[in-house]
């Protein structure tokens, strides 16, 4: 069963390559449901894989497959096969991007409903897909490479999707750059791991990763970092996903929150052997670092995606926090229930957006669970579920890796802290200012301006399933016995140095209750602020906080303005000092060329006289010789 | 009168100089072809002079190369003047100078 790996992206690219050749002629809404059925084909295969592998020894690296296709590069030493590698990380991230991008799918045959381009985007989806499962279950980096940036590139045509708007295309410009800066860290990454161990497959790194001289391992890490940041939005690199908002709401929840973020995550879990101790220091800081500023900035957003947009970025920050602890099955683990719980608050907002007629404004929304009940229901399990409250999936991730992080670092564990309490927080916020409240949407005649509506099943459905999976998702890893604890078990063959906490039961169970009072306490202040309006809210929502700290708006002056400066600087250099000394080397030659062009008088006589000057001369020469 | 080396070795040396002066001041080619001939020839002379009087075979083997080297010359310059000719009857060396720089 392990030999239909293939088809997990096989599917997806058979998708796109029909709807490129025939989607027009398919149309609404026949390319959304081919899209849908090729990427649940996917799954299901993903399925059947995950079944085989299960039926696999679990013991002495029996759980490991790789499927070869054949050989892409085979140039000299440098050996790079297009294969996959089926263990149980690859397989756990390919379960949940195929599931829940099959949900997302659907849920975008509803949204989507009358746009021109409607088939546009699912060849787009399919594409992106496609790209995301050979990320995840490349068996060497250059096959990761290339879904990596076939994320990006999908990223880009995603965001900017709605390219007349202006906004939208210099958003996706902004993503597409920044990520390059991101991609510079992995292609020098690949090299370093390559003169270094002389190859790129993960299979054969893996034991070798361990050997690395500490220099050496510390730059491949911090490179691939870099890589991750870029991807998964770390700061100073975060600047994209804002604005990554303006790409379609399926967009948001799929690319930009639940799966092609957190392909950074991945790419440093895969390469685990490789990460030294002061590389996971740097990590744990910039994660706590990056997951404090954006779940400040998050507070006093309005928009209600940019609100999920910072979210985004500080769950990712605790992944990092999680990696940098060395406990790689929390940053797993997180990855998995963020997916479920993000997901669903995207695809929420988008049915709130879409009911609302495209307001975004939170401001302009409030009572709507009366009118969106099924909306409103899934999207407080989002909410319960991110604010980590008992037993929601939420909890029992951000609990580990706030015990990883305690065990890395007080100062760490007190940071993430801090950001669970402000993330309890903004989302009740979000959710008393959208769902609960005075409705906002009816002017001083009480006539409504817009008319809100619950959306269609496709996009209802999605949300059921997703909330169910944000209810139940910490099953599959539960610290109450360590039986329970599946994810654990399954994935720690992969790791070479497997983390196991040493913290006794009594600090276990205090962390646990101070992160769910820190989630209480955030929710407390919101209900006083929002709810009762017991607290003047517009001190709550400071300018600072709103312009996220001026980071983003600072670098766009530093680049506009000396940036800028300094191109036009190095264009002017390359112009005068390196096309002047090329073309003034060219002019001298033509110059001195004419100085000597009668020469070339076309007279043979004149030929004829130089050759016979020349052999006197030459005679001469052999004579003066001779004599002396 | 003794005929001995020195008056060939003349008779070669003025060939060459008829040859190469006639190379510089005519202009019709077919006679300038005929000149190029006169000069190789007398070098040819001047070879077998010197092999006779010192004995050495060298000299008349080179002759051999000379005047196949010669042959086959004169058929490709007699080839292109005839054609050259018959293309435009009355040519001179000087109206072939379309290769000027």
């Amino acid at each position: 069963m392990l030999e239909l790996v293939f088809l997990i992206p096989a599917l997806p690219l058979l998708g796109f390559l029909i709807l490129l050749l025939g989607g027009r002629k398919l149309g609404e809404p026949g390319a959304g449901w081919l899209a849908t059925a090729m990427s649940a084909g996917s799954f299901g295969a993903t399925v059947v894989v995950l079944i085989g592998l299960l039926g696999e020894d679990s013991h002495s690296g029996g759980r490991s497959f790789e499927q070869v296709l054949f050989d892409w590069l085979p140039a000299g030493s440098l050996q790079v096969e297009a294969g996959f590698l089926v263990d149980p990380l690859s397989v756990t991230m390919a379960l949940f991007v195929t599931g829940v991008g099959t949900l997302i799918h659907l849920y975008s045959v509803g949204y989507m409903h009358g746009d021109a381009k409607f088939s546009k985007f699912f060849l787009y989806l399919n594409l992106f897909l496609f790209s995301m499962v050979m990320l995840v279950l490349g068996n060497n980096l250059v096959v990761t490479f290339l879904g990596w940036e076939g994320v990006g590139a999908c990223s880009y045509f995603l965001i900017s999707f709605w390219h007349t708007r202006d906004s939208a295309a210099t958003a996706g410009k902004k993503a597409f750059v920044t990520n390059r800066v991101g991609d510079w860290g992995f292609m020098v990454a690949t090299f370093l791991i390559w003169t270094t161990l002389g190859t790129v497959t993960y299979t054969e790194i893996a034991p070798l990763g361990t050997g690395i001289a500490a220099t050496t391992g510390t730059a491949i890490s911090l490179l691939l970092f870099v890589a991750a940041a870029g991807k998964s939005a770390q700061f100073p690199l975060y600047v994209w996903l804002p604005d990554a908002m303006e790409g379609p709401t399926p967009v948001s929840a799929m690319v930009h929150a639940a799966t092609m973020v957190t392909s950074g995550v991945y790419l440093l879990v895969r390469m685990n052997p490789v990460l030294t101790n002061d590389a996971l220091t740097v990590i744990a800081i910039v994660g706590a670092a990056t997951a404090l500023f954006a779940a400040l900035s998050a507070v006093a957003q309005h928009d209600i995606k940019k609100v999920l947009a910072y979210s985004t970025i500080s769950q990712l920050g605790y992944m990092f926090l999680a990696i940098g602890s060395g406990a790689y099955v929390a940053a797993i683990f997180h990855v998995i229930t963020h997916a479920f719980f993000k997901a669903l608050l995207f695809l929420g907002s988008g049915s709130v957006i879409h009911g609302m007629h495209d307001v975004q404004d939170m401001r302009k929304m409030g009572a709507l669970r009366k009118l969106m009940p099924i909306t409103a229901a899934t999207f407080i399990v989002g909410w319960l579920a991110i604010a980590g409250v008992p037993p929601f999936s939420g909890f029992w991730s951000k609990d580990e890796i706030l015990l990883a992080a305690w065990e890395k670092s007080p100062i760490l564990w007190a940071v993430g802290l801090v950001t669970a309490l402000l993330t309890a927080y903004y989302m009740s916020r979000q959710v008393f200012l959208v769902f609960f409240g005075k409705p906002q949407w009816v002017d001083a005649e009480g006539t409504e301006t817009v008319h809100p509506h619950e959306s269609p099943w496709t996009m209802t459905a999605p949300l059921v399933v997703l909330a169910g999976a944000a209810i139940v998702g910490g099953a599959i890893n539960l610290p109450l016995v360590s039986d329970w604890l599946v994810l654990e078990h399954f994935l720690d063959p992969v790791f070479a140095h497997p983390h196991h906490f040493t913290s006794g039961t009594g600090t276990k169970v205090t962390l646990a209750v101070i992160s769910v009072l820190a989630g209480l306490v955030g929710i407390a202040v919101a209900v006083m602020a929002w709810l009762l309006k017991r607290v003047p809210t517009d001190k709550l929502e400071p300018a600072f906080l709103e312009n996220a700290m001026y980071v983003d708006s600072t670098m766009a002056r530093v680049v506009s303005g000396p940036g800028t400066d300094s191109f036009e600087a190095a264009a002017t250099f390359d112009k005068s000092v390196v096309d002047g000394g090329v073309n003034g080397l060219a002019s001298i030659t033509a110059k001195l060329g004419r100085i000597i062009q009668p020469a070339q008088s076309g007279y043979l006589r004149n030929y004829a006289v130089g050759v016979a000057a020349g052999a006197l001369a030459l005679v001469a020469w052999f004579i003066t010789r001779v004599s002396l | 009168m003794d005929v001995t080396t020195g008056w060939y070795l003349i008779l070669g040396a003025l060939l060459f100089i008829i040859g190469g002066v006639g190379l510089l001041i005519r202009r019709n080619p077919l006679v300038m072809l005929m000149c190029v001939e006169l000069m190789l020839n007398g070098v040819n002379l001047s070879f077998v002079s010197f092999s006779n009087e010192l004995g050495d075979i060298g000299g008349q083997t080179v002759v051999f190369f000379v005047l196949v080297v010669a042959a086959a010359e004169v058929v490709v310059g007699l080839g292109l003047i005839v054609a050259i000719l018959r293309r435009r009857p009355g040519t001179t060396a000087d109206d072939l100078s379309t290769l000027k720089g």
